[in-house]
């Protein structure tokens, strides 16, 4: 098949990985050129004498630091409420199925498109009045409860491939129905766990909106938002810009690389009907 | 890997014990999504400045009127729509492209694949702020690569000018997009059986007629899943423009959202902010509920749901 376009094709290959790439490469020069030469019109392609003064300068900022840890912390609580309450409900519409299951996943599907931007008043109001806002939990529950729809989506999908004498066999050893989901289903679903786990995590460390409103202040506030806000507390310092950005990016770098099979698995479970 | 099948006919007992294991979900997201939209509906049919606390007297639907009377708000309209239109279009061909060029077997596959998620998995900050340096009139790649190349006589001010700061915008959108389509359409790509491609080949179906008579058609439902997520997400981009050009300059790339937001933080003023939000939900909804009936075919809408 197409045997004479096959260098073309290769060089369109190459072409649009590069296109991929370029923008984080571009970056990655940008946080080793030297203050003097960050700010030469036109840019230079490459620094001449390379230099980690950015990335010493982001570390020892302190609230960048912090910041980046508050993401960990929000991304980590969002994902085990994601999973803690999707996993048991996916497990009942893929396997106990009562009357309304697709009531129930057609609810999910239709939470899955909501425009967040229409929550942010009544919850900045429902926040208020909690006495939560500016807390880790004011990002983690909205956060949860964006990541749980594609979660059931993801597990439901998982379990549902499972074969039904998986807890059959456990249940004629005695054990009960939720024992034979928690010991047996549960395990052999463990790829769909990652894959929804991990699109949870990513969605909770990358999201904005919620993450600039409700967590207004230094103690809670994630990575993306404090290097949003980078510009306002120097003069656009972009090498610093660059720095904090590579290292905010790079947990994602390695999961992708990781895990590319389980996230492109999730990413498309359910996005297909067969 | 397919989707969830939904209900099927044989019924066990332990319908309490799954409404038990279901509950905190359905709880979590009605509590935080479906609630909060009540609240917001009632929000938009009163005054509620949060200069004037304690004061949030009924008042219909003046709110809406003034909206629909502000001119601020159908230019928001008109940047979301061109910005939807022009980012997803650009999005799906170039997507098609990059799934039909990955789908094929060549050495490093892998590789294309972990530098095609790399664009899908960092923040839209990020990307915004790259995009914004890339830009930069004095200090940006852009410019230096155009003149270079020869096609700019003289620097752009990329994000000062109202056509480029949303074309800008648009380029970013479409390279942080792109790769996702392709995922997508590559997995529908590898569901199309060989024996399909094989019968094709054996027609005499070769390039465009190829694509054109056999991959499109059996591509439609992995296309219109592509195109109902972009679309959706697209209409309600917030991140990439509250970076890049805080909807400047002069409003030229203030999108709903965006103006949604200024109207609730800047000018305090929740009432109208709500009744904003609460147009957005409903184009959102109507969105989705066009997309998939032209998509999936009337009785079909509950397929994707699946």
């Amino acid at each position: 098949m197409r045997r004479g376009a096959g260098p073309l094709l290769g060089a369109a290959t190459l072409l649009a990985m590069i296109w991929c790439l370029a923008p984080v490469l571009w970056q990655l020069v940008t946080s080793l050129k030297s203050e003097g030469q960050l700010y030469l019109s036109p840019p230079t392609w490459l620094p001449w004498a390379p230099t980690l003064a950015h990335y010493r300068a982001v570390l020892g900022e302190a609230l960048f630091v912090d910041a980046v840890i508050n993401s960990a912390l929000i991304a980590s609580g969002s994902t085990a409420i994601a999973l803690g309450l999707g996993a048991p409900a996916a497990f009942a519409l893929a396997r106990l199925r009562p009357a309304g299951s697709r009531a129930i996943l057609g609810f999910f599907l239709a939470a899955a498109v909501f425009p967040a931007i229409a929550l942010v008043t009544p919850l900045f109001a429902l926040f208020g009045r909690l006495g939560i806002l500016n807390t880790y939990w004011a990002v983690i529950l909205p956060h949860a409860a964006f990541a749980l729809p594609l979660t059931v989506w993801i597990l439901t999908a998982y379990l549902q491939d499972l074969p039904p004498e998986l807890e059959e066999a456990a249940q004629v050893d005695g054990t009960s129905r939720v024992g034979a989901f928690t010991r047996v289903l549960l395990p052999a679903a463990a790829p769909g766990v990652a894959a929804a786990g991990l699109l949870a995590f990513i969605f909770s460390w990358n999201e904005f909106l919620f993450a600039l409103t409700f967590a207004g202040t230094d103690r809670t506030r994630p990575a993306t938002v404090a290097i949003a806000l980078f510009p306002g507390l120097h003069e656009f310092p972009w090498g610093e810009i660059a720095a904090a950005s590579l290292l905010v990016v790079l947990p994602l770098v390695v999961i992708v690389i990781l895990a590319q099979r389980r996230i492109v698995a999730g990413l498309t479970a359910g996005s297909l009907s067969g | 890997m397919s989707g969830p099948t939904g209900v099927r006919r044989r019924r066990r007992p332990g319908g309490g014990v799954a409404w038990v294991l279901l509950a905190p979900a359905v709880a979590l997201v009605a509590g935080l999504l479906l609630l909060p939209l009540a609240e917001g509906l009632r929000l938009s049919l009163h005054r509620v400045w949060l200069q004037v606390p304690g004061e949030t007297p009924f008042v219909g639907l003046q709110n809406y009127l003034a909206l629909l009377a502000a001119s601020r708000f159908w230019s928001a309209l008109r940047v979301t729509f061109l910005f939807v239109v022009v980012s997803v279009g650009a999005e799906l061909v170039l997507g098609l492209a990059l799934a039909l060029l990955l789908h094929r077997r060549f050495p490093g596959r892998g590789a294309a694949r972990v530098a095609g998620l790399v664009p899908w998995a960092l923040p839209t900050v990020v990307s915004a702020l790259m995009w914004g340096w890339i830009f930069h009139d004095r200090y940006g790649i852009a410019n230096r690569l155009l003149l270079d190349l020869g096609l700019l006589d003289a620097p752009l001010v990329w994000l000062g000018a109202p056509a480029t700061a949303l074309g800008a915008a648009i380029v970013a959108d479409v390279w942080k997009a792109t790769p996702y389509v392709a995922l997508i359409l590559l997995a529908g790509l590898q569901g199309i059986g060989e024996e399909v491609w094989e019968a094709a080949r054996l027609d005499g179906a070769t390039g465009l007629s190829l694509l054109a008579r056999v991959i499109l058609p059996l591509l439609r439902p992995a296309l219109g899943v592509a195109l109902l997520f972009r679309a959706l997400d697209a209409f309600r981009v917030f991140d990439l423009i509250y970076v890049l050009t805080r909807g400047g300059p002069g409003g030229a790339t203030e999108t709903l959202a965006l103006l949604t937001y200024q109207t609730l933080f800047q000018d305090l003023d929740f009432g109208r902010g709500s009744a904003l939000s609460v147009l957005m939900f409903a184009v959102n909804f109507a969105l989705s509920l066009v997309l998939l009936r032209l998509l999936f075919g009337r009785g079909e809408a509950g397929r994707v749901a699946r």
